[in-house]
């Protein structure tokens, strides 16, 4: 599914990046876990396409192809996607209009024939009562005044709606509370099908235990230092980051 | 349908830059070139005028001759050369004036059809009357046994000088007065037509009344006049939309637009403006100097004017309510675009006069590539209009490095009891609003299309429903090549 080698990258000139290599398999979930300013989040940007973001070498290959040169909205229409760990905010455009432009731009650069409104309400108001989103909601501006558990609900239900290969999670338990983490976790374990794989980055080991990975990664100052199965995860929650980097180095 | 599915389709109909630009090969018939008493006394002798209509041409003609070209607005152009332009042109066709569509000029419907007017049964469906101006002699008017069961009066202003004399001398020139300023003075002398609407005591005008302007001839100036009179306890809602031909050549238009609303009455005029804006180095387009000015002479009356101004090269516009009966309201609601090298000064001015006058004004100015967009606005309490209020709110949306964004808001309050209340945002797309639509598959164009839809969905709001939709289509377009 996802093949990243040596990879590189640079932020105005700075690497951050440093010789990461991956690879997630066809119906996997990875974990991200680091440390904050390890790379995480500029990882998940590079997979997602954003500007600025410089690969000065490596690879990353998805599905067979070379993900590096295709602009956002063709690695969307591909089937990746990043919940965002700051969901943006879009004043007058309302959500259920975005969801629909953005569906249905994703089914035309595939050339599937588009939805009209009344089946993209039908399909969003489906996917929307299991993760409590209202319909007001879905009337309001895109994120405009939403809290931080409405930005992230709408983040999963973009999830379900666009039906991703490859969904990157950033930091999607940041700023959620107890039952706003359990109603977002709940929403992505009905997500994980076969044939879908997901990389799940955070910096804490909470999240985990609603969203139970395959295996679990450590970033730290731009590159993979440990590999493990869940219970690595356990381990950092109990000791902590810096002798596992420590070990690393 | 969405604004970025209307302006995707709309974008991948565009074979070039720009859809509007071609050219009817119709033989024209032109007054001499420049501008002489000569030139008015032939406009007025085509119209078959009465000696009444030539003799206000006329004075406004030799006050025209004393006055300057004014140059206070934040807009740049080599000097306009009055003495060698065209000032009528006409369809020859139409010398004799066409009975039904089907004597028309198939040229003419065919250039309507390119334009997607509704000309013939669509229009039925749409419910719009349609008094469409090529040019600029009216080749064809509608709906006008269902306006006159209804007593409206719906015809071009050439029509009503000869048959309603008596309110067209009554009303032309009482808002904009034939000596109020260079362009307006120039039209008075030199108008060659436009659109005439009355609306009897009480009537609820049937129908969103409709003219869709279009230049066609080269060089040719175009001068339209259009005088909207609602009497005593009436509605009417009156859309104006344009497009032109491409041309190297640019071309001016300086139209005026009268309202007179009486007691108690309201008229609602919204513009889509989409006149060729030129090339992406300032080549051509229309220069649009416009006085549109609406009196709410009677009490409880109210105006509003909603405008899309995504078209022109340089666009002076300052469409404004006289609020001159107790109790009247005006509204002004506009979305101004500026792309390329286009330059917009454009606002409005509410004039409070009568006593509890209320006035609203929401601006919404989007600058991209070199442009210049101006907000320039005047609110004026005087010193009868007691409880008098104001609200205006300008937000400004830059797209890009080197374009400008320009607030001018004059207040003048001469009653210590007014209210008036103004707010001003500038804002940029940001990167992460793109990139988060980008990366949810909508492609850049799309997506800056969507967001500067938002941003002026308080305006898009207002206009008419299938006027929305062309609004929404062109904000797209009139962005193209403003990203990446």
């Amino acid at each position: 599914m996802l093949d990243i080698k040596d990879l590189h990258v640079a932020v105005e000139g700075k690497e951050i990046l440093k010789g990461l290599s991956l690879h997630v398999g066809e119906g996997e979930v990875h974990a991200i876990m680091g440390p904050n300013g390890s790379g995480k989040s500029t990882l998940s940007y590079v997979l997602a396409g954003r500007d600025g973001y410089d690969i000065t070498s490596g690879s990353i290959i998805y599905k067979g192809e070379d993900l590096t040169v295709m602009p956002p909205e063709a690695r969307a229409a591909r089937g990746v996607f990043l919940a965002l760990q700051y969901p943006v905010e879009i004043p007058g455009v309302t959500t259920i209009n975005f969801l629909k432009a953005a569906l249905n731009a994703q089914r035309r650069a595939r050339s599937e024939s588009e939805f009209d409104a009344m089946t993209v309400l039908r399909l969003v108001r489906d996917k929307a009562r299991s993760l409590d989103i209202s319909e007001d909601m879905l009337r309001r501006a895109l994120n405009v005044g939403f809290s931080g558990g409405e930005k992230k609900r709408l983040e999963v239900l973009q999830m379900a709606l666009f039906e991703p290969k490859l969904a990157i999670l950033d930091e999607t338990d940041s700023g959620l509370d107890i039952d706003a983490l359990k109603l977002v976790a709940e929403g992505v374990n009905k997500l994980r099908v076969p044939g879908r794989s997901m990389l799940v980055i955070t910096h804490y080991q909470r999240l985990l235990n609603y969203i139970v990975p395959d295996r679990v990664h450590v970033l730290a100052g731009g590159r993979i230092v440990a590999e493990g199965g869940k219970e690595l995860a356990l381990e950092l929650e109990a000791r902590g980051y810096s002798h596992i980097v420590k070990d690393a180095a | 349908m969405s604004a970025i599915e209307q302006t995707r389709t709309q974008v991948e109909a565009l074979g070039e830059k720009y859809k509007y630009g071609f050219v009817t090969d119709i033989e024209m018939e032109l007054a001499p070139r420049g501008l002489t008493e000569e030139t008015v006394a032939f406009i007025s002798g085509k119209k078959g005028e009465p000696e009444w209509m030539l003799e206000w041409r006329l004075s406004a003609y030799r006050r025209w001759r004393q006055m300057q070209e004014p140059n206070w607005a934040r807009v740049k152009y080599p000097k306009i050369d009055y003495e060698n332009a065209y000032y009528y042109a006409a369809p020859k066709s139409t010398k004799d004036k066409p009975q039904s569509l089907d004597e028309i000029d198939p040229k003419l419907l065919e250039t309507y059809n390119k334009l997607g007017i509704p000309l013939s049964e669509q229009k039925l469906l749409a419910g719009v009357a349609v008094d469409a101006v090529f040019d600029s002699v009216s080749v064809a008017t509608t709906f006008k046994e269902t306006l006159n069961k209804a007593g409206v009066i719906f015809c071009p202003i050439s029509e009503a000088i000869r048959e309603h004399p008596e309110l067209v001398r009554k009303y032309l020139g009482s808002v904009v007065p034939e000596t109020d300023n260079f362009f307006a003075t120039l039209n008075s002398a030199v108008f060659s037509d436009g659109s005439f609407v009355y609306v009897p005591k009480g009537v609820r005008c049937p129908m969103e009344l409709s003219t869709y302007f279009r230049i066609n001839a080269s060089e040719t100036g175009q001068f339209e006049r259009t005088l909207i009179i609602a009497d005593e306890g009436s509605y009417v809602s009156y859309l104006e939309g344009c497009t032109a031909p491409k041309r190297d050549e640019n071309q001016l238009h300086a139209a005026v637009v009268e309202l007179v609303a009486l007691e108690g009455a309201e008229i609602k005029y919204s513009t889509v403006q989409n006149w060729y804006p030129g090339d992406e180095n300032g080549l051509g387009g229309i220069y649009n100097f416009v006085t549109k000015r609406g009196d709410c002479r009677g009490n409880n009356s109210k105006i509003s004017w909603t405008q899309v101004e995504t078209g022109s090269a340089i666009t002076w516009k300052y469409p404004s309510c006289i609020l001159r009966g107790d109790n009247s309201v005006g509204e002004f609601y506009s979305i101004a675009i500026a792309n390329h090298c286009q330059q917009a000064d454009t606002g409005t001015k509410m004039i409070h006069l009568g006593r509890n006058t209320r006035s609203r004004i929401i601006s919404k100015g989007i600058s991209a590539g070199k442009a210049q967009n101006t907000y320039r606005g005047l609110v004026s309490v005087h010193p009868r209009a007691q409880q008098a209020r104001n609200f205006t709110q300008c937000d400004s949306l830059l797209i890009g490095k080197e374009c400008g964004a320009h607030t001018v808001p004059y207040i003048e309050s001469r009653n210590r009891t007014a209210r008036i209340e103004h707010e001003a945002t500038t804002s940029k797309i940001a990167e992460e609003q793109l990139f988060y639509c980008t990366s949810r598959g909508i492609p850049p164009e799309e997506a800056v299309a969507l967001i500067v839809n938002g941003f002026c969905r308080e305006v898009l709001q207002q206009l008419p429903m299938e006027f929305a939709v062309e609004a929404q289509k062109l904000v797209g377009i009139s962005l193209e090549g403003s990203v990446g």
